[in-house]
């Protein structure tokens, strides 16, 4: 059993993990990693390492589920068992089951739901490893896995959660963090349209703590979404340098 | 959306523009409210609610037994909620859907977060034997803003509880006469918000959340502290729309709380 | 008011591409006088109209496109077939067999079975049902020799090339003939296995590096080469 740690933020302002209160977990993404997907990403941030696919817009089974006017998104958030210090389950637990509805709603405003009626487009989230704000890391590859498979989207949806421990309001907790902690916020959003699909809050704040929180939560959804950004546009680079210094070479 | 949510959409947002709803009410008015209490004498608390027409019955009973391993300590609150079939013409009878996993999470997250009830004073034998409190949700019958009716109703509830007394008589629990009132710090309030277009109203009815674009609910405690916060709708919010929301449901809860005496 | 990023520049779904004034062209949406890019791809643009020329797509089915689709079911009085599209198509019999379907006397599988290989029309779609095929004019019909090979539909045109110079360039090369479904399918029919396998490296090769400069010449490039390792090995 583990011990909950005593401070959590140090004389020196320092988190357990040596990060200042704003500062966010290392972070990495790749695209199209799954290649039976359609679109496929792969994040680890900071010990999280989550898997998101896609498949779809493809035809509705059961059939009488299919809407006349627009797409039907599915949406399955789920841990592995061993993702966790203690073996979980492989069941859908009532979180996971919760999480997926509200991962599910954080994406919808991102894509176009009436371009492709009568189709399903499903989502799947696999947690391999787990250390807190999964669910923000999850809607991040979700939403990269998207734009990898070609569904035409308003904006990327990036994640990230603020919280506080120890009297501070701090960016992006880990698990230690978030089991001692008092509050944790996870946010999502659409950056440029500056609209926010996902919040919850969990813990106790005043009113201006809650405040500083969603703005440091929003704050880190944009260093997310510049993130997530790159991962997308990396394929093309690397290959249109390649091509054009090799042209440069063959004109010397 | 359908064509006929379309056309009711037109008319709802034509209504808010003149800061009025179809049943008239003010844009962050609470629909009428009926609050009963103590109504099922085989549960150890309960609670009616009325909010308008949604109607919502929680039922409270404790039971003994072994508390969680992390919290040997303290007592254990668990929430279930049961979307009766016949509450709505698009429910149907099985096992708890993603609606009410979610409503049984939201309600339990106010209660949970705001520490309502002191469960350490719900202790018989520490690491063996505590009192586990059950809170089920029922919805009766669904005509808009589940959470808050159930949320209210399940406080309502708890406020009513009354626990067994026991003694320990040569290391056996023996349950004695007489009963104690569960132990409660606070009373959580949740008041929920749904957008339509750029317009925020209080409580929404089944019409309005059919069309509306996204809902925030907000539990509050008497001193005015966040304890759970959900967005849900497969819409969006502005952040400025969130924070006032905030401040709304800040509002909403003290005239509730003064009209409710918590 | 301008357009905010460069030709040729790579844009992803929700970047700003453009504030006023414009069209709002493929892969991209217009909100409030602002046009967004709705998917990853490269920007393109002519005078007044914003493009994104998209990395990856799928097809959707549009009247009169000619596709190449696989037969995935027979039916009562037709065919189910995929065309590499979130929506089936429906090929009627009474279309194949030019008459009205009998069912007592027509063998349905023994004109077209599952996995069979047909080159058609959209002959009808909307949003409201899936699509419907024709086979009923020239060029069209059950497919009897070749390969095929799924490309990202949007990759098509660059496939093609200006005024057709790449495709033409891949026919000399390998002596194939290559059918362009628009719905990302490609039937490549050559005299050798071999043929028809340097054509698909080709196609594999520009769906790869489309975005880039100066391809045609490196295809066209990259098939002589093959073509003359091959002459030396026969030799």
């Amino acid at each position: 059993m583990n011990e909950k740690p005593e401070k959590l933020i140090d004389k020196k302002g320092l988190r357990l993990d040596g990060r200042k209160p704003d500062e966010l977990r290392p972070l990495k993404m790749e695209v199209g990693v799954i290649s039976n997907a359609n679109g496929s990403a792969y994040i680890e941030w900071g010990k999280n390492k989550i898997i998101a696919a896609v498949y779809g817009p493809r035809e509705v089974h059961p059939k009488h589920l299919a809407l006349q006017d627009r797409t039907v998104l599915k949406c399955r958030y789920h841990m592995a068992s061993f993702s966790v210090q203690e073996r979980k389950s492989p069941a859908p637990s009532r979180r996971e089951i919760e999480l997926s509805k509200v991962i599910r709603e954080s994406l919808e405003p991102a894509i176009f739901m009436e371009y492709y009626p009568r189709t399903m487009i499903d989502v799947t989230i696999e947690v391999l490893q787990a250390d807190g704000g999964t669910r923000c890391a999850g809607i991040t590859a979700a939403a990269l896995a998207l734009a990898d498979s070609g569904i035409p989207m308003r904006d990327l949806v990036a994640a990230c959660a603020a919280g506080k421990i120890d009297n501070t309001v701090v960016l992006d907790l880990f698990d230690t963090e978030d089991k001692a902690g008092s509050a944790d916020v996870p946010v999502a959003m659409m950056p440029n349209l500056n609209a926010v699909t996902l919040l919850q809050m969990d813990g106790i704040l005043t009113h201006e703590e809650f405040e500083k929180a969603v703005n440091m939560a929003m704050a880190g959804c944009k260093t997310v979404y510049a993130i997530q950004k790159e991962a997308l546009k990396t394929k093309y680079v690397t290959t249109k340098g390649e091509e054009e210094s090799k042209e440069e070479e063959a004109e010397e | 959306m359908s064509i006929i949510t379309k056309i009711k959409r037109k008319q709802i947002e034509q209504l808010l523009e003149k800061d009025t709803r179809l049943d008239g009410r003010g844009l962050l008015e609470h629909r009428e409210m009926k609050l009963e209490q103590g109504l099922i004498e085989r549960a150890e608390g309960s609670a009616r609610v009325l909010l308008g027409k949604t109607e919502v019955v929680v039922g409270i009973k404790v039971e003994m037994g072994k508390p969680f391993s992390d919290t040997p300590n303290e007592g254990v609150l668990t929430v279930n909620a049961e979307l009766v079939p016949f509450a709505s013409p698009d429910y149907e009878p099985g096992p708890p859907d993603e609606n009410s996993i979610e409503l049984a999470r939201v309600v339990d997250r106010g209660i949970r977060e705001s520490k309502m009830i002191d469960t350490e004073k719900l202790v018989i034998e520490p690491g063996k034997n505590v009192f586990i409190v059950f809170v089920d949700v029922y919805v009766l019958n669904y005509d808009g803003n589940l959470i808050d009716a159930s949320a209210l109703a399940a406080v309502a509830a708890l406020s009513n509880t009354k626990m067994s007394k026991y003694e320990i008589e040569e290391g056996e629990v023996k349950i004695r006469s007489g009963y104690e009132q569960l132990p409660l710090k606070k009373h959580p309030i949740t008041v929920t918000c749904a957008k339509i277009g750029n317009k925020l109203i209080v409580d929404p009815w089944v019409e309005e959340e059919r069309v509306a674009d996204a809902r925030i609910s907000f539990a509050i405690d008497e001193d005015d502290n966040i304890c759970a916060i959900q967005k849900g709708g497969r819409g969006y919010f502005e952040p400025s729309q969130v924070f006032e929301a905030a401040k709304i449901a800040k509002e909403k809860a003290k005239e509730l709380r003064k009209k409710l005496n918590w | 008011m301008p357009i905010l990023l460069e030709k040729r520049q790579v844009v992803a779904p929700g970047d700003l591409i453009a504030e006023g004034d414009y069209i709002a062209g493929d892969n991209t949406y217009k909100e409030q006088e602002k046009i967004y890019a709705s998917r990853v791809g490269i920007l393109e643009y002519e005078t007044k109209r914003v493009d994104v020329v998209a990395l990856k797509s799928f097809y959707i089915p549009r009247m009169e496109d000619i596709v190449i689709g696989t037969i995935t079911e027979v039916g009562f009085n037709g065919w189910m077939v995929d065309i590499n599209s979130p929506y089936p198509a429906l090929l009627r019999a009474s279309d194949v067999l030019s008459r009205p379907f009998k069912p007592q006397k027509d063998d349905l599988p023994q004109v077209l079975d599952a996995g069979d290989l047909v080159v058609a029309k959209i002959a009808s779609y909307d949003r409201t049902h899936d699509p419907q095929l024709t086979v009923a004019e020239p060029g069209l019909g059950k497919v009897t020799r070749g390969q095929i090979l799924k490309v990202t539909p949007t990759k098509i045109p660059r496939i093609i090339g200006r005024k057709g110079s790449m495709i033409s360039a891949i026919k000399q090369e390998t002596g194939c003939n290559i059918i362009l479904g628009v719905n990302g399918v490609v039937l490549i029919t050559g005299k050798t296995l071999e043929d028809e396998q340097l054509a698909m490296k080709a196609i594999l090769k520009i769906e790869a590096e489309s975005h880039t400069t100066g391809l045609t010449d490196r295809i066209t490039q990259m098939l002589k080469e093959e073509n003359t390792k091959k002459g030396g090995k026969t030799e």
